[in-house]
């Protein structure tokens, strides 16, 4: 596996990934609680849901976490990049506790520790594994992406 | 009478054995969906250095050229229907915190068979930590 440093930079996308993920969800959760019930009926009312404040914001941040997910992946393992992701539990518990004043169960606190030391066990060994010249891809994804590139040729 | 009530139990709560063929259908979904999207960033090489040569519209044309990056995406897109569809039969205090959980380590086998990542006896820890602490946070 590749030993290398990040960049500041590279701390700052995974930052992302844990911040924007969470946060999008429950900014659409918000959104969505205090919107009025939405009936298939009028799709309409679907669409103007999007333009509200805690929805719109919710969207922008979940597209923030999907690009920077994706840029965390062309140089980071997935087995390196999900536990960092998973840390994104973490943040959003420590903010109901320290910013909407709602009570941590114990069962909530062992989680949190759990979560905190296995992402710091994660980052203490190398992000990425390097693989042989043949590229990153093998076996049957390697075979999946020729399928697929071959039909985009046609 | 019991069968009258056992009926109306089983419309109401699906059995042990469709949970969990729900809770398997979104893991496997989001590992397939999740593991073709990796592959497909790994194969495209650093993205902040195609940004720094061809601009942000370069780098999301590269994303945007790779089959298997709308494959993984369309896996992904399944996985939110089946939660989704989970969600409308089982209890988000069951479905949550299972899916999220169980999703890491199913990942873990996948990027080591597929991906060849090499997932090391650190990764396996940090992967049943996280999983049990997803399971302890999200309950």
């Amino acid at each position: 596996m590749a030993q290398k440093k990040f960049s500041a930079w590279q701390y700052m996308v995974l930052l992302l990934i844990a911040i924007c993920g969470p946060l999008g969800d429950t900014f659409l959760s918000r959104g969505m609680t205090s919107y009025p019930s939405i009936s298939l009926h009028h799709p309409g009312s679907i669409i103007a849901a999007i333009f509200t404040p805690w929805i719109a914001m919710g969207i922008l941040l979940l597209i923030g976490f999907f690009a920077s997910y994706l840029t965390a992946l062309s140089w980071a393992d997935l087995t390196f990049v999900l536990p960092a992701t998973a840390f994104g539990y973490v943040f959003i518990a420590l903010l109901a506790r320290f910013w909407l004043h709602e009570p941590i169960s114990l069962e909530r606190w062992i989680g949190i520790v759990l979560i905190t030391v296995g992402v710091g066990f994660v980052s203490q060994g190398p992000s990425l594994t390097e693989l042989p010249a043949t590229g990153a891809q093998s076996g049957a994804i390697h075979a999946a992406a020729e399928v697929l590139d071959g039909e985009q040729g046609k | 009478m019991m069968l009258a009530h056992s009926t109306s139990l089983a419309e109401t709560h699906p059995g042990p054995w469709a949970a969990t063929a729900m809770i398997a259908t979104i893991v496997l979904a989001s590992t397939v969906g999740e593991v073709m999207i990796a592959a497909a960033m790994k194969s495209l090489g650093d993205l902040d250095e195609i940004r720094a040569r061809s601009g942000l519209m370069g780098a999301i044309r590269a994303v945007l050229s790779r089959p298997l990056f709308f494959a993984g995406v369309t896996f992904l897109a399944f996985n939110f229907g089946a939660l989704l569809y989970a969600l409308n039969h089982l209890d988000l205090s069951l479905v949550a915190p299972a899916s999220a959980s169980l999703t890491l380590v199913t990942n873990a086998i996948a990027a080591k068979i597929f991906l060849k990542e090499n997932v090391d006896r650190r990764r396996w820890t940090a992967a049943v930590l996280v999983c049990i602490g997803v399971y302890f946070l999200a309950h």
